[in-house]
């Protein structure tokens, strides 16, 4: 059976994969036809705007014209998340696909060859892990004034480092195997060494990990906007959503929960979102694994 | 390599890590102008006529290798600068704010530690079976929640909903006077320990009631990683040929799982330590934002957010010695978990 049979079935056989890939081709169906789903209003120039409907502080509560309602500022909650997805699915794409290139590149350089590469590489890494991450990508946004662009260097430049660390740690523990004797012994290359035995051995893991993290960097990306360091102010993204509802989280006293939908609704679309890709990530992790999979 | 050795070697390397986060953190600052740096120090409209003078006083239109030797110059003389945010110099704000977010992390990490590990163990011991499930949703769940997110829900419920029942901040105010006042002697400033040994239950009660919700906040993330690694490195370890034999042998289910397959499972999870410090570290800068719970955390994202510079950096350069020691341990603990890695080993 073809590898590539063998994993859709697998995928498709497992209820919670399943749900993971229905919740992510929901996304993907948002993100595609969202200006269909939530067209943009006559003379709106740029899309990624979420229109307004006055200039009013207090939320208002969802209705015929505003289906999730509106936020502070009376921003339209729907037309936010609808957008929002395209915002989501650009940041993770775009941040992973390069931080794994990076990861992979530096980690196997310094798993293999060990010595002084290994503890060049190492040390930078250390430096970058030194600095909790958050705090780290906070200062680059600001200092590159806050935008989308900036959200996703910040996130490269902090997230490099963990990929680089685990694939060093995945050579490492391959680094000693016979297989891997064997072929230096027979003279292969090191870049044979690597490409052929090591990293297809060692990078199921890191794999996951990347799956996973379309997610997670998009959480990351959530709460810079949450904290106000993200996409300019109106912009199509749920964790500025989020950010907007901070003051009503507690409504009046005799109605406490009387703006729910105001924090609850981009929350919502951030966790569905973090979790089609966990839930597909956690699936692949057992198929791609051959030490697990067919057993 | 001797132990001893090892450690010194490794202190060593400490420095350059110092030196590297402070000049990447100063690189960062350095893209702001030097008009922009010297209106922080202005307070008000009619000073900005001084900005030339500001700019002269504090060398900010000089090179930056002059800049970086000026700070490290004086943090060398025991000054790290002036915390604006907070009101006192960098050094004290540290200690200062260091206090609650230990108190934080005194609860936060057991939980996670030994939450993770039994979950982690058990669900591969039940490969398949509805624990394994169950935990596994759990873990995806706890793992895709936005941290931010989680606690505004929480707040929403546990104070808005249930009128004041689990409050934002870290004591009410009439406790915290308390605190502050003569009878209360405070030994740690962790006000937990503290109210213990002073043995007053009501600062005890209160300030464990503006621990839950940060603490459970702060731990679901770190929970979930810990289990699911725990999970798939204990799988990896009930497959190997040890576990085959100690069952062929006859051992009890339970002493296999317990001691074959976990001791060596735990490895793995040793060696993200670091990460799972890393990962709190971010957890308290959101954490203690969501619940203006005044720590370390609250502290260094208003200053990132209030651009005051030399907090910035003497956070950094806090959060990178500890964070070079916890992996240092980090190492050392790896070699005695597991013989067959050597201390900066290279291929042998």
């Amino acid at each position: 059976m073809s590898d590539w049979k063998f994993m859709v079935r697998q995928l498709a056989k497992n209820p919670l994969s399943l749900a993971g890939i229905i919740i992510i081709f929901i996304f993907v169906i948002i993100a595609i036809f969202a200006p269909l789903i939530a067209p943009p209003p006559e003379g709106h120039v740029d899309p990624y705007k979420i229109p307004r409907d006055g200039y009013s502080a207090t939320p208002h509560l969802p209705s015929e014209e505003h289906i999730f309602g509106t936020t502070e500022g009376q921003y339209d909650i729907f037309y936010g998340v609808i957008w929002g997805t395209r915002s989501a699915f650009r940041v993770g794409i775009v941040v992973i696909g390069i931080v794994l290139v990076i990861g992979i590149v530096l980690g196997s350089l310094a798993g293999y060859f060990g010595g002084v590469i290994d503890e060049i590489i190492m040390r930078i890494t250390d430096i970058f892990l030194a600095f909790p991450a958050l705090i780290m990508a906070m200062a680059i946004v600001i200092a590159l004034e806050p935008s989308l662009t900036s959200v996703m260097i910040a996130l490269i430049v902090v997230s490099w480092p963990s990929y680089a660390r685990l694939i060093r740690g995945d050579i490492l523990q391959v680094r000693e195997e016979d297989y891997i004797e064997a072929s230096r012994g027979i003279g292969a290359s090191n870049f044979r060494v690597i490409m052929r035995h090591a990293l297809p051995n060692a990078i199921y893991p890191t794999l996951v990990m990347a799956s996973l993290d379309i997610g997670a960097v998009v959480l990351a990306a959530a709460a810079l906007s949450f904290l106000g360091l993200g996409a300019p102010e109106g912009y199509a993204d749920w964790g500025q959503l989020t950010s907007f509802a901070r003051n009503w989280i507690v409504g009046p006293s005799n109605d406490p929960l009387k703006y729910w939908f105001a924090v609850t609704i981009p929350g919502l679309f951030i966790l569905f979102f973090v979790l089609g890709w966990n839930l597909l990530g956690d699936a692949f992790r057992d198929i791609l694994d051959p030490r697990l999979a067919r057993r | 390599m001797e132990l001893r050795s090892y450690i010194i070697r490794r202190l060593l390397l400490l420095i350059p890590v110092l030196f590297g986060v402070t000049i990447f953190i100063f690189g960062i600052t350095m893209l702001f102008s030097p008009i922009e740096r010297a209106s922080l120090y202005v307070q008000d409209a009619r000073q900005m006529t001084n900005i030339p003078a500001i700019i002269e006083l504090y060398g900010l239109d000089q090179p930056f290798w002059v800049q970086y030797g000026n700070w490290i110059g004086n943090v060398f003389s025991g000054n790290l600068g002036w915390s604006r945010v907070a009101g006192m110099p960098v050094w004290d704000a540290i200690w200062n704010y260091l206090p609650t977010t230990l108190e934080l992390a005194i609860f936060a990490t057991p939980i996670i530690i030994l939450m993770g590990i039994f979950l982690g163990s058990q669900a591969a011991a039940h490969k398949d079976r509805p624990l394994d499930h169950g935990t596994r949703v759990m873990a995806i769940f706890g793992w895709s929640l936005p941290t931010f997110w989680l606690g505004l829900i929480l707040i929403m419920v546990f104070y808005g909903a249930i009128a004041g029942l689990l409050p934002p901040g870290r004591l009410t105010t009439e406790i915290q006077t308390l605190v502050n006042s003569a009878e209360f002697t405070r030994y740690t400033h962790i006000n937990t320990i503290d109210a213990i040994l002073n043995l007053n239950g009501a600062v005890l009660l209160d300030a464990l009631r503006h621990l839950i919700l940060p603490v459970i906040t702060l731990s679901v993330t770190q929970v979930a990683f810990i289990m699911r690694l725990m999970r798939s490195s204990m799988l990896e370890s009930l497959g190997k040929g040890y576990v085959l034999t100690a069952r062929a042998k006859g051992l009890a289910e339970r002493v296999v799982v317990n001691k074959h397959a976990r001791r060596n499972a735990l490895i793995p999870v040793i060696t993200v330590a670091g990460y799972v410090f890393a990962g709190m570290a971010n957890g308290v800068v959101i954490t203690e934002t969501i619940f203006t719970y005044k720590g370390i955390g609250w502290w260094s994202a208003q200053a990132a957010i209030n651009l005051d510079i030399p907090s910035v950096l003497g956070f950094a350069l806090f959060n990178a010695a500890l964070f070079v020691l916890v992996n240092l341990v980090v190492d050392i603990l790896y070699t005695r978990v597991d013989p067959r890695v050597r201390l900066g080993g290279t291929v042998q």
